[in-house]
């Protein structure tokens, strides 16, 4: 019987990538010297299954890593061994090499072995370690390990109970391993093999008596027959013969040999680790982008479903019950009809709501990496910093968790780099030696509202000014408010750290982290006090299917602006515009001058009603930092609308981020907000070019 | 599980030898001229519409319509050749045609006068349109064909309007 394993890959992959996540957070939580058992053997439980699994498929070097892995936790659960900083922190580099290898199998690529072998040399280093402490700690294991030294192999009789194969076991696989241990005798047993008409094909009859020579431990034969301990009667025995002193004694010096051979190989790790690690973050982004074209898949709370399913049922019955009422129609039933309408639209609107709960996913998907990226980066500079997060159980688009990952490691990682101060300096500063980084998410009013908040010293408005008017972004006279002055750090190229950090500082980031979240239709915000902390607030739609959008009118046509973007609707009086070098308008509001759009030039709309000002009116919308007063004839309402793409059958319109279909079942446009506002910077340029395309 | 992969294989094949030797198509009526667009090509004929007009974009470009909650953008064929406008009529059919285009297949359609006919054509009937230069644009005609008295040009859909999405796009990223 053959089964394409290859169909189970991915589901292999889902599932130890979910492992290693459970074995970091584990690895984070615990408490070096006072672990909690339960912890550890969840540890345990997950390295075994992500070895168990790669065995199984075949993929011999994650097993034999894990394998590594698994002895040291075992013996960490065992008490066997003391949890130690030093062995935590070597666990965790071997979750990044597996998450690595895991990852380059997956992808069919090559994993760096040299990478790999020095990883493994720094757990058996941490192994051998431990051995040495144990055999002065319990004599009972060092009177052991000269008894296996002793024997010279095996003998496995292995019976398998009937049912064995039906539990996916294949005594083949578990003979073929041991082989890989040593020399194999193998005997088969066929007694209770019954005449082939009595033979069921599923079951296995067969046992066997097996003779493993060479230097094996018992652990390495326990491991194989781990799966099928309870499907089997399974009987081990060492093989003492006569008497063979020689290969006992070069055994025995052999033993600290790996210790040697080690020493000179920790150094060069610890640097490969740093540089490493940016590789692999490199080559993880690389693997994003290959993938977002792929399909991808969702793992669905299984309530969710079954929400939907009864919905459905719903739906079903509502038909049905307009259908009978179809049937026989006469104007008596009106009332019943209305009803049955009322409830259709009410189930409709339900299903919509579960359909779109399906892309959901609570938000600790992307906040669990941050307690791992907190504790090596506040090790690497020294700082003490706690990390508190609340909200983790928020739920937000897939689309979201999969692109506000990256700007959100960006933001914590500036506030760990810039926002935190030394421990010396705080206390100074006469604040608590450690820092506090919070992370928050919330919803409020059909958004989504990511926090990042530290404690630290906040942004130095003076040194963002001086900087700015170095590079020549401002001019040198330029009045800024401090909202404006923040607004600098997301400029490109902006950076004021004094030193390029291997954390921060780069410049580059800042930009990128507002055009991703602006690309989600959200946007960011920063507070912040000299002394006290500053914080960023990330504001995100809720779903990115469907947006919260305010109808507006010019002339004939209707338009949605996003409500995200809308910050104020006003009716404009003369005296409020003024002339830019008698062309561009700009009106007064609170103290700073905006540019006013005039959405009907701008989208060459021919029959607006309102030309003049006064006669229309003003939709304050704000769109990547920079405002600006839409001029609208009116506007109709608010409401939720499905957005679609125009690119799928069209293409990308400047001034449009997508369309959508109104109740009467006609199109309406979406206006993109920050694309207006650029194109409106050249508005005689939008309107040069329609005659010449349509010539 | 090989069976149902040999039969499309061998309707494919079909549909090949039917593009080479005896395809179909739909012709229509465009200012008294006949157009012919291969059959295979047409999702469905519908009436005209109230379309909703996507600003800066060529006048040809009637606007988007909600065809089954896609959005699909519709063209008018008399302006996209130049030829004299008309009031749109109660005959004023929209022939939604899907296009091969480079990002994949899309669904645009085409306003025409009227529909007129199905037409079976030979292969070996196809003659080239005749060059005139740069005066006369013939790069979106697959060919001519005779039917009775009448010559009917044949559209390259993909042409037509795969290659519309090309230069518009060259020329967004021209300004």
């Amino acid at each position: 019987m053959t089964i394409d394993m290859a169909q189970f890959h991915q589901v292999f992959f889902d599932e130890s990538f979910e492992g290693l996540d459970i074995m970091e957070s584990g690895l984070l939580e615990m408490d070096p010297g006072s672990a909690d058992p339960e912890q550890i053997n969840s540890i345990f439980r997950a390295a075994h299954s992500i070895k168990g699994g790669s065995g199984t498929f075949g993929f011999t070097n994650i097993a034999d890593f894990t394998h590594v892995m698994e002895t040291l936790l075992d013996e960490m659960r065992d008490g066997r061994r003391q949890v130690t900083t030093e062995a935590v922190n070597v666990l965790l580099a071997s979750v990044d090499v597996l998450r690595e290898m895991l990852t380059a199998t997956s992808e069919d690529a090559e994993v760096d072995p040299e990478r790999v072998k020095a990883q493994k040399a720094e757990l058996d280093r941490i192994l051998a370690g431990e051995t040495a402490a144990a055999e002065v700690a319990e004599p009972d294991n060092a009177e052991e390990a000269p008894a296996a030294n002793k024997q010279t192999g095996w003998h496995i009789t292995f019976r398998p109970h009937s049912h064995m194969m039906r539990t996916g076991n294949d005594p083949l696989r578990l003979v073929r391993e041991l082989q890989g241990l040593g020399e194999l005798t193998v005997e088969v047993d066929v007694e209770s093999l019954p005449p082939l008409s009595e033979y069921e094909p599923e079951d296995s009859y067969l046992s066997w008596d097996l003779h493993l020579m060479g230097d094996v431990s018992k652990e390495q034969i326990d491991d194989i027959f781990d799966w099928v301990e309870d499907d089997c009667d399974l009987l081990i025995d060492p093989i003492c013969p006569a008497q063979k002193a020689p290969p006992v004694a070069s055994e025995i010096t052999s033993k600290p040999e790996p210790k040697a051979e080690i020493k000179s190989v920790p150094a060069p790790t610890e640097r490969r680790v740093g540089t490493d690690r940016r590789a692999s973050g490199q080559k993880g982004s690389a693997k994003k982008t290959a993938s977002s074209g792929g399909t991808s898949s969702i793992r669905v709370d299984i309530s969710k479903i079954d929400v939907l399913i009864n919905m459905v049922g719903e739906l079903v019955i509502t038909q049905s019950m307009l259908g009978m009422l179809g049937d026989e129609f006469d104007i008596s039933q009106i009332e019943r009809l209305r009803e049955g309408l009322a409830q259709l639209e009410r189930h409709t609107r339900e299903m919509q709501e579960s359909v779109m709960q399906i892309r959901m996913l609570p938000i600790s998907f992307t906040f669990s990496r941050f307690p791992r990226l907190v504790h090596d980066l506040s090790t690497k500079m020294g700082k003490q910093i706690e990390l508190k997060m609340t909200g983790e159980t928020t739920e937000v688009d897939k689309t979201v968790i999969e692109k506000i990952g990256d700007p959100l490691v960006h933001l914590v990682r500036n506030s760990l780099d810039h926002g935190i101060e030394m421990p010396e300096d705080r206390v100074a500063a006469g604040k608590p030696e450690t820092g506090t980084v919070e992370l928050n998410a919330y919803h409020r009013g059909g958004n989504i509202i990511i926090e990042i908040k530290d404690d630290g010293k906040g942004l130095d408005k003076d040194r963002l000014l001086d900087k700015a008017i170095e590079r020549g972004l401002v001019p040198p006279d330029a009045m800024l408010g401090d909202q404006q002055i923040y607004e600098l750090i997301f400029t490109a190229g902006f950076s004021t750290a004094e030193e390029v950090s291997d954390v921060s500082g780069r410049g580059v980031g800042m930009d990128v982290v507002r055009r991703n979240i602006n690309e989600l239709g959200g946007n960011i915000e920063i507070h912040s006090e000299a002394g006290v902390g500053s914080s960023f607030i990330i504001r995100l739609p809720l779903t990115l299917a469907i947006l919260d959008g305010q109808t507006v009118s010019v002339g004939s046509e209707t338009y949605i602006v996003p409500l995200v973007s809308i910050i104020e609707s006003i009716q404009v009086k003369e005296n409020m515009v003024n002339m830019l070098a008698g062309k561009g308008e700009t009106f007064k509001l609170r103290e700073e001058y905006l540019p006013i759009v005039r959405l009907h030039e701008v989208l060459g709309v021919k029959d607006a009603k309102a030309k003049e000002l006064n006669e229309g009116l003003l939709v304050v919308v704000e769109g990547e930092g920079r405002r600006c007063g839409l001029f609208v004839d009116d506007l109709l309402g608010q409401q939720q609308v499905v957005i679609k793409s125009l690119e799928a059958n069209y293409r990308k319109i400047s001034g449009l981020s997508g369309a959508t279909i109104l109740g009467d079942g006609s199109v309406a446009l979406i206006l993109d907000i920050p694309g207006l506002i650029r194109m409106a910077g050249n508005v005689s340029v939008a309107f040069n070019q329609a005659p010449r395309k349509s010539a | 599980m090989a069976e149902p992969q040999v039969a499309e294989l061998k309707n494919l094949q079909n549909e090949g030898l039917a593009d080479e030797q005896n395809a179909q198509y739909l012709t229509f009526e465009l200012a008294d001229e006949d157009y012919g667009v291969d059959i295979l090509r047409v999702q469905e004929i519908r009436g005209w519409d109230v379309v909703t007009r996507v600003p800066n974009t060529p006048s040809y470009v009637k606007g988007v319509l909600n065809l089954r909650g896609a959005i699909v953008p519709i063209f008018d064929l008399r302006e996209r050749f130049d030829l004299s406008s008309q009031e749109y009529t109660k005959d004023t059919v929209v022939i939604v045609l899907r296009v091969n285009g480079e990002t994949g297949r899309r669904i645009m359609g085409i306003i025409v006068d009227a529909v007129s006919d199905v037409l079976n054509a030979n292969s070996s009937g196809l003659a080239n349109a005749p060059d005139f230069g740069s005066r006369v644009a013939t790069e979106f005609i697959a060919g001519l064909v005779s039917a009775g008295d009448k010559m009917v040009m044949l559209l390259d859909v993909d042409k037509l309007l795969g290659q519309d999405q090309e230069s518009e796009q060259e020329l967004t990223a021209a300004k």
